[in-house]
């Protein structure tokens, strides 16, 4: 079976890990968010089947660089988490600005005022 | 030829016939485990609420005091969690499907007890 | 350059059975930008998970969806087991494995139905949901259920099945091989078929990469990536190898879908001889604590699914990532420079399932 690797690394790294990650020629298979007391992110990338995650510990407030000059397809999942969590991502390209999902409440899975 | 590839199986159809069943007319016949609706043999059931707590939709109500015993039947998933978790196997899954119908439907089941009729409860 | 216009597509069209909505934006008849917009049946399938304990939630999850339910069902019961470390019996992994390559099979035959329906072939559509019937009546005689199973259970299966009602599987496997056989025929060699298909939305091995393509999907424009071959389930003492094709376009995604239902067929096969005896599951006592990615192959491509829990008996976060999600990009690119007569089968040869997509 393949490896499964899990790493915590700091919302600054991650432009610079991603683009490690892209020139060793991983793909990247999803980004999940958890919210528990804190905004957990994690992105998934792999290549031939072995599984590396990049943990993110953050909140609402703080400022996340978007992925998407390193992974074009970044974009459903940062507008999705952004929408739903209500995590800042900056620079998603295209930005749907919270209307890719027709929903009534605004970051239904995040903080709820 | 590549056009008429098609011929052959409309052919072939032409002559079987429809494949459907003509519904109302005609039923399908079920299967042994065709999940179709929760079925209770109310006299054996102890109102433990077993079911009621394990229901992932919440369909089942159990009334110890009454004894009563109740289904949501158009919010029951036939999921046969309950028939599984069921300590006395009171509970089945029936094959026949509930009859369609307009707004919530609630089966209730009220166990005869020798003491107390039922009308005077 | 010609005048721009915008074109809304879905979420009610008439060849589409889903609710995605498209603004598509045109130039003359040719589509030079697609913006999508889903949230249609948005249920919050993922956040149910704080209501409903881990064991409830098996019959939640394998609703996610109608088509890979039984898939569903399965990575969510394979993520408690991998973080309890519960090792299932070799029969549970083989009845899995069965059903799900059913599965692969009813998914893969509605599609080719549903691709018949986007280029106007009416009785072709009908002949593979004829054929899809007898998977569904295979279901139904050993889960119950045509299109939920809740036969996947956290440690093992619910249900075995019979030997009379294996071999009696093998008879309807061999039927429907000839049957299929015959319309595969059609899809592949049919020149009115192969119009409509041949080069259009192709997608080079380069660009199905940068645009993270899955499943058939990538495999049709040369990626070899199948998550079975990870041998999950029974799939590592099965013999198979993925298929791929190089053209990349709507007639090679056709044909690779055609491949796997063969091959699926061809698995099940595999199964039924190297069936074992015993029993179909083990007891799983406690609550899970940890989190585990688990990874499978389903009709679509691949599934990802998070799966994290403290210790307790409701889960902290379950998120499952669908092959249909990480094909909406790839579709977005194909629709680019594509005439607006295409569009459904473009939307088609993804094999889009936005229920899966919004959980």
């Amino acid at each position: 079976m393949a490896s499964e690797i899990l790493r915590e690394i700091s919302a600054s790294d991650l432009l610079a890990e991603t683009l490690k990650l892209k020139h060793a020629g991983y793909r990247m298979v999803a980004i999940s968010c958890t919210y528990k007391e804190v905004m957990e992110l994690t992105y998934s990338f792999d290549l031939n089947y072995d599984l590396v995650n990049l943990r993110i510990l953050t909140d609402t407030k703080t400022e996340l660089p978007s992925i998407g000059i390193i992974y074009a397809y970044s974009f459903l999942y940062e507008n999705e988490i952004k929408e739903l969590f209500g995590v800042n991502i900056t620079g998603i390209s295209p930005d749907y600005n919270d209307s890719l999902y027709k929903i009534p409440v605004k970051t239904p899975f995040g903080i709820q005022e | 030829m590549s056009i008429l590839r098609m011929s052959k199986t409309l052919i072939k159809n032409l002559l079987h016939g429809p494949f459907t069943i003509a519904y109302p007319l005609k039923k399908k016949e079920t299967y042994e485990r065709t999940r179709g609706s929760i079925g209770i043999s109310i006299d054996d059931c102890i109102f433990c609420g077993m079911c009621e707590r394990r229901c992932p939709t919440n369909a089942i109500r159990v009334d110890k005091a009454r004894v009563s015993w109740s289904i949501e039947r158009l919010q029951c998933i036939q999921c046969g969690y309950c028939t599984e978790v069921c300590p006395k196997k009171c509970l089945d899954m029936e094959n026949q499907y509930t009859e369609p119908s307009f707004g919530t439907v609630r089966d209730v089941h009220i166990k005869c007890t020798n003491t107390q009729s039922p009308s005077e409860s | 350059m010609g005048n721009r216009t915008i074109v809304p597509f879905g979420p009610q069209h008439p060849v589409l059975p889903e609710p995605i909505h498209l603004d598509l934006v045109l130039e003359d008849e040719t589509v030079v930008e697609a913006v999508p917009r889903i949230g249609y049946v948005h249920r919050g399938l993922e956040k149910l998970v704080e209501k409903r304990d881990f064991q409830q939630y098996t019959y939640v999850a394998e609703r996610i969806c109608g088509i890979c339910s039984f898939m569903h069902g399965m990575g969510y019961c394979m993520s408690i087991e991998s973080i309890m470390g519960a090792e299932i019996p070799d029969r549970a992994k083989f009845l899995r494995t069965i059903w799900a390559e059913f599965s692969r099979l009813h998914s893969h035959l509605m599609w080719l139905g549903l691709l018949a329906d986007a280029f106007g072939f009416e009785s072709l559509f009908m002949q593979s949901w004829k054929l899809r019937e007898e998977v569904l009546d295979v279901f139904e005689e050993t889960t119950g259920g045509r299109v939920i199973f809740s036969v996947c259970d956290i440690g093992g299966v619910r249900k075995d099945i019979k030997k009379e009602t294996l071999e009696k599987i093998l008879g309807v496997l061999d039927r429907m091989e000839k049957e299929l056989t015959e319309i595969a025929g059609v899809f592949l060699n049919d020149s009115t078929v192969k119009l409509r298909t041949r080069g259009v939305g192709k997608l080079s091995k380069e660009a199905a990469f940068e645009l993270g393509a899955l499943g058939p999907m990538a495999r049709a424009s040369g990626i070899e990536m199948d998550m079975r071959t990870q041998g999950y389930a029974a799939y590592s003492q099965l013999d198979f190898k993925p298929i791929i094709d190089l053209e990349g376009d709507s007639y090679a995604r056709t044909k690779v879908r055609l491949g796997e239902m063969f091959q699926a067929m061809d698995l099940i096969r595999q199964c039924i001889g190297k069936m074992p005896e015993g029993d179909i599951k083990v007891k799983i006592t406690g609550s899970p604590k940890g989190e585990y990615f688990t990874r499978l192959e389903q009709p679509r491509g691949e599934v990802l699914y998070y799966v994290k829990a403290n210790g307790t008996k409701f889960l902290d976060r379950v998120r499952v990532r669908t092959p249909t999600f990480a094909n909406v990009p790839a579709l977005l690119e194909t629709l680019k420079n594509c005439s607006l007569a295409d569009v459904p089968i473009l939307i088609l040869t993804i094999d889009p399932c936005i229920s899966c997509t919004e959980r």
